[in-house]
């Protein structure tokens, strides 16, 4: 049996031990991201957004779909990898992995699928209960598939950051209370920046997560606020700088070995 | 040929402790082999070490001739660790646990599947293969991390402390089990506070104490350096002073019905119920004070200490 096939082997047991994980507290894990956005279409799509006019030329309703799916993807994927590999460590039997013959980065490419799978499942489970209040648009199918697996790749990374210098249940809440969800709010889930006054539409071009809502809109309605290349880029820029901040973290132990 | 061949190895933790002061250390492939220490000696930090749950400060380690600095997943591949603490998920069925360490190592699934039944089986866990984790007892969870570790065939078993815990019923039949499975030709690296269970099942032993190895040697020539023993001795009449012995054997009458007596290994026993008899004094029954390894133990520890 040749390495490549052991390792295969092995990545493929964490991937499919994370998928389980997140499937078996379906309650807490599938379930309240569908309620919630299901409240959104109601409140901001059916009721507000009936009062408001189009927005580049589409209903405020099929304005906010990408937006609330980005949304649960982006939250998904970070609560998957940041409670996952928490618990892990919480529980020691992250050490199942420290002593087997497995190399750094399959375990944090294994982490992070888990977070991806559940990112893009939530994606796609929101996207359905969408379905009850709109009629979906699928304006390039390629841009949708890609920038929602990148962002959930990249979140996902962002969430085991955040795990592995974590000491307690508390510091596994703090990033996402005070930084993503801020950010994700004023990434254009509800508005395009180009409504917002003077200098506060170039501030929030600082935001990356606009970015990925505006490629995720532009994949599904065409539309967009920035060129989504730039889009491309700066998600790509994060991911590799994570993803090598994520295995320097892990190769020389730091949050996990003595 | 080694099974673990450790030689100069330092660890100083980042508050500054110093918790191994370079020990030099050989296990031989096939040994049952007992690392012994008072708490807070540097065992567990040695067997971190030897899995790669810590990093070494200095020195040098090999696993069945694979050095840990160059080829960590082929020694790696080699061991099967048992921990001190209960480290598996408690939220995970008992099977999934097992099926996925042998994952871990890169066992095909039918095979993991084949393993997990015969370490459930011999461990007695087979009927609680589909509960939670959580659900079992404390003995089960012991009896799980064994089971787990063993689920890819390592060459070497490392076993921290497995018995704590455990009653002496499932104690004796882990005992067997794990002579079984040396047996079979795993080597075992066992530590534990019961010297019961290592003068049993070792045949060579090292204590280590604060950071330092002050005794290896194989089980039968340590015990041989004892040359004297405690016994307590059951009196049928009651004594109100203690008897009189020329050998100077008595060491105290703890009650009127209970005498300590130092026998030496040269004398023998004879000589102490010869005088016995003499002074009308009838013995009902007797036993060691304490477990021979543990007197050595005790001692070594102490002349330890006395040197600092």
């Amino acid at each position: 049996m040749n390495h490549l096939h052991t390792y295969a082997i092995a990545f493929l047991t964490i991937v499919v031990k994370e998928i389980r994980r997140f499937r078996r507290i379906w309650i807490q894990t599938l379930l309240p991201p569908m309620i919630t956005t299901a409240l959104y279409f109601v409140i901001f799509g059916k009721m507000i957004g009936s009062q408001l006019a189009p927005i580049d030329g589409v209903s405020y309703m099929d304005y906010i779909v990408p937006g609330l799916i980005m949304m649960s993807i982006i939250t998904n994927a970070y609560a998957n990898v940041v409670s996952s590999f928490y618990g892990s460590k919480f529980g020691r039997h992250i050490e199942e992995l420290l002593v087997a013959p497995i190399p750094p980065s399959l375990i944090l490419l294994g982490f992070v699928s888990g977070g991806v799978a559940r990112g893009l499942s939530v994606g796609l489970l929101v996207t359905l209960v969408a379905s009850f209040f709109t009629e979906l648009h699928l304006h390039n199918l390629w841009v949708t598939l890609s920038v929602a697996l990148l962002t959930a790749f990249l979140f996902s990374l962002a969430g085991f950051i955040n795990a592995v210098y974590a000491k307690s249940f508390d510091d596994i809440s703090i990033i996402p209370t005070f930084v993503l969800t801020p950010l994700i709010y004023l990434g254009g889930i509800f508005y395009s920046v180009e409504m917002l006054p003077g200098v506060w539409s170039q501030i929030s071009l600082i935001n990356p997560i606009l970015y990925m809502i505006n490629t995720l809109r532009f994949g599904l309605l065409g539309i967009s606020d920035i060129d989504i290349t730039y889009a491309y880029l700066v998600i790509g820029a994060f991911i590799v700088v994570l993803y090598s901040f994520s295995l320097m973290l892990l190769t020389r132990g730091i949050g996990t070995r003595s | 040929m080694s099974a673990v061949a450790i030689s100069q190895l330092k660890k100083t933790y980042r508050n500054g402790m110093q918790a191994l002061k370079g020990i030099d250390l050989t296990v031989e492939q096939g040994d049952f082999f007992a690392l012994l220490g008072p708490n807070g000696a540097g065992k567990s930090t040695t067997i971190g070490i030897l899995t790669s749950l810590i990093n070494k400060s200095g020195g040098h380690v090999t696993i069945f001739n694979h050095d840990l600095d160059r080829e960590i997943n082929a020694a790696k591949r080699c061991i099967g660790l048992v921990p001190q603490e209960f480290n598996f998920n408690q939220f995970e069925p008992v099977e999934e646990i097992v099926i996925n360490q042998a994952g871990y190592y890169g066992v095909p699934l039918k095979r993991a599947q084949q393993r997990c039944e015969w370490a459930l089986k011999a461990l007695g866990l087979w009927d609680k293969r589909r509960d939670m984790a959580r659900s079992l007892s404390g003995g089960m969870k012991r009896r799980l991390m064994i089971a787990r570790s063993l689920v890819h065939e390592p060459s070497l078993l490392i076993l921290d402390e497995p018995t704590a815990g455990v009653d002496i019923e499932l104690r004796r039949s882990m005992w067997e089990f794990l002579q079984e499975v040396n047996r079979m030709g795993t080597t075992i690296i066992l530590t534990t506070h019961y010297l019961e269970e290592a003068e049993m099942l070792c045949r060579n032993i090292a204590i280590i104490d604060k950071g330092l190895i002050v005794e290896n040697s194989s089980m039968k020539q340590l015990l041989a350096t004892i040359d004297c023993e405690t016994f307590i001795l059951d009196i049928k009449q009651p004594l109100t002073t203690p008897p009189e012995f020329s050998g100077g054997t008595l060491r105290r009458l703890i009650d009127p019905h209970t005498l300590e007596v130092d026998v030496n290994h040269q004398s023998g026993l004879n000589p102490l119920f010869a005088q016995l008899s003499q002074q009308g004094i009838e013995v009902l029954s007797m036993r060691n004070k304490t477990n021979r390894l543990e007197e050595l133990f005790l001692r070594r520890v102490e002349a330890g200490d006395a040197k600092l």
